[in-house]
């Protein structure tokens, strides 16, 4: 039972990072740009989302009023100074990105304050039993089925429509697909915008697990470069498995890892091992991944 | 003609030996205008230039984009403040397991990293310095996530005469003399044997290798003096606050010696200087300015994105060009 709850656990948590990964790996994909501030991007859609919550009351308002918002600031935010990256090289990228995270998580300091509380709906905040005997969060349930409902919206937008054909064909050949009459640049303004909406998705969504705070993009961002490099770069589906992946990996790692030190191991390092050997795993596997395949899993440049 | 191309050598000398003149006297400066506070400022500034300058050998000279080095820096801050907690004191053996530690840490990242490239090979160092994060944030008995605490600091016995790094003022000339000396090594190394051949597997390593470098041996070789370079930064660093935490191996950290390296200028000699003081500089003046430094710190970094393509000192270098033609 154990085993199939923390499996659910890392199934949410991928989707989530999975989320955050789509749009990175699009716009590192197609327009070669390192954005370190994806993650910022993040925790602007949490605190919104948790700024909203609070201000309707109502969570599902709160939510869409994030993602619009975040949506809108991350297509400006593209217009304005992003879009002036792409022909950089990636230092540059690195330093205006990061330069970027500075100034976001400033000044969402100054609007909103350190961190501000968010909290599952009421009606969420009990568990269901799955099974006979299997009790899971019913917010946590939630959380999968938003994830699998977006992952299965993305995958149809990016397979089934013309503009997913033309984000594809950018991302196996920009030059060609230019000179072939895609107008990329407004394209990636449109992409950027739904890749900064999923994100708010996955900020706001996590907030009640998690904490919204300041510096919350920092950590998850470097996951979800994780994922993309093990998924293949440019590549939604590899994203996909890549989430998955890492997000088993983490969870299932943590919990089964720290029983299995508890065997051998005194009760305080184990508690502290757990975690860290977990952690360090979502690396050895990039690592490992890149080894045998250097491309990542599905290579999106044929 | 001849006087002309003297000329500039002559200006940077007079420049050198000002600048050489006015670091050293600094401490009684400050001392004198009463600011003695600013002393752990200067340091903290020196410290991290070498940092920064140990990565601008590799990213800029080697063209290898790591983004782990906080890995190194980080590294040779735990050593050194381990050692102190277990009661090792001797600041030449403190010298001596940092050199060790991080010169094997660098050899065996860098063998791997070094079989990628590109984003690939950022990826990967970067994951690495993630595994020495959560490593750091393991182990309980040092402290922790919440970082480890030393009252003591390194002690230097040269023939009778002691030297306490817990004295400000040794603190910062011991800081100078190292940052002195990997400018000096760094300005020897770029018109060197190796240091031509670097550039050249930096700018084509496929060329490089048809030619018969051996690129990869060449290139682990300069990650490792820079991962070395970095540890002792580190080791300076504990000395300086009597603290180290998890925070030292950060990515973030990592992402602040690059930041330093392109403010300042990749490929230059003096780049990581220029970049660690004015970042250092900027974030303590905005700091005392307003509540919220690391926003306008942020601006003025975007500014020199968008407008100084080649960072300071190649605006200083550009500025000289022109006033010479």
């Amino acid at each position: 039972m154990l085993i199939v709850e923390q499996a659910l656990n890392g199934l949410q948590f991928g989707l989530m990072l999975f989320l955050l990964a789509a749009g990175l790996t699009l716009v590192f994909g197609v327009m070669d740009m390192i954005n370190l501030a994806h993650g910022s991007l993040y925790m602007v859609g949490a605190f919104v989302a948790a700024w909203l919550v609070a201000l309707t009351g109502s969570f599902v308002l709160g939510i869409a009023g994030a993602v619009v918002l975040t949506a809108v600031f991350g297509m400006a935010l593209e217009v304005v100074l992003l879009r002036t990256l792409y022909a950089r090289d990636h230092l540059s990228q690195v330093l205006a990105t990061f330069a970027l995270i500075l100034i976001l998580n400033d000044g969402v300091k100054m609007i909103f304050g350190n961190d501000l509380p968010l909290s599952a709906p009421a009606a969420l905040a009990g568990p269901v039993e799955l099974l006979p005997g299997l009790v899971y969060p019913a917010y946590r349930l939630l959380i999968l089925a938003v994830g699998l409902v977006l992952a299965l919206l993305l995958w149809l937008l990016v397979q089934k429509t013309r503009m997913g054909a033309l984000v594809r064909a950018g991302a196996s050949n920009r030059t060609m697909a230019t000179a072939l009459g895609v107008d990329i640049t407004r394209l990636f303004t449109f992409v950027f915008g739904i890749g900064a909406a999923l994100c708010a998705v996955a900020g706001a969504l996590l907030g009640p697990l998690l904490a919204v705070q300041v510096g919350m993009g920092e950590n998850i961002l470097i996951l979800a470069f994780v994922v993309i490099v093990i998924g293949g770069i440019g590549s939604i589906r590899g994203a996909l498995v890549g989430a998955i992946l890492v997000g088993g990996i983490d969870t299932l790692g943590r919990t089964l890892l720290q029983h299995l030190f508890r065997e051998f191991l005194p009760p305080q390092w184990a508690s502290a091992a757990g975690p860290a050997v977990a952690s360090v795993a979502v690396y050895v596997f990039m690592a490992v991944v890149l080894a045998v395949k250097p491309q990542g899993l599905f290579p999106a440049r044929g | 003609m001849l006087s002309e191309a003297k000329h500039p050598g002559l200006a940077r000398s007079v420049a050198l030996i000002a600048l050489a003149a006015i670091v050293l006297a600094l401490p009684f400066l400050l001392r004198a205008l009463g600011f003695d506070f600013y002393l752990s400022l200067a340091s903290r500034i020196v410290v991290y230039a070498i940092a920064a300058t140990s990565l601008n050998l590799v990213l800029g000279y080697g063209g290898m984009v790591s983004f782990g080095h906080a890995a190194f820096v980080g590294l040779g801050a735990y050593v050194t403040g381990v050692m102190i907690s277990e009661g090792v004191q001797s600041g030449s053996a403190h010298l001596g397991a940092v050199v060790l530690v991080t010169a094997f840490a660098a050899l065996a990242i860098g063998a791997i990293s070094l079989r990628t490239r590109g984003v690939y090979f950022i990826m990967i160092t970067l994951a690495f310095a993630q595994m020495l994060f959560y490593l750091a944030n393991s182990v309980k008995g040092y402290g922790g996530d919440e970082g480890l605490n030393v009252r003591a600091r390194s002690l230097f016995s040269l023939g009778g005469w002691v030297l306490d790094l817990k004295n400000p003022l040794a603190l910062y000339y011991v800081a100078l003399a190292v940052l002195a000396a990997s400018l000096f090594a760094l300005a020897r190394f770029v018109p060197s044997r190796l240091g031509y051949a670097m550039l050249a597997i930096r700018d084509d390593d496929v060329r490089a290798e048809a030619i018969g470098f051996p690129t990869y041996r060449y290139k682990l070789v300069v990650f490792v003096a820079a991962g070395v370079l970095g540890g002792i930064a580190g080791a300076l660093s504990v000395n300086l606050q009597g603290y180290v935490s998890p925070n030292a191996l950060h990515w973030t950290q990592s992402g602040t010696l690059m930041v330093m390296v392109i403010l300042g200028g990749v490929a230059t000699v003096w780049g990581g200087v220029a970049g660690a003081a004015v970042l250092l500089l900027l974030q303590e003046m905005l700091g005392s300015w307003t509540e919220h430094g690391e926003f306008w710190t942020g601006w003025v970094l975007l500014a020199v994105v968008l407008f100084a393509r080649r960072g300071l000192v190649g605006i200083a270098l550009s500025r000289r060009a022109q006033s010479a033609t």
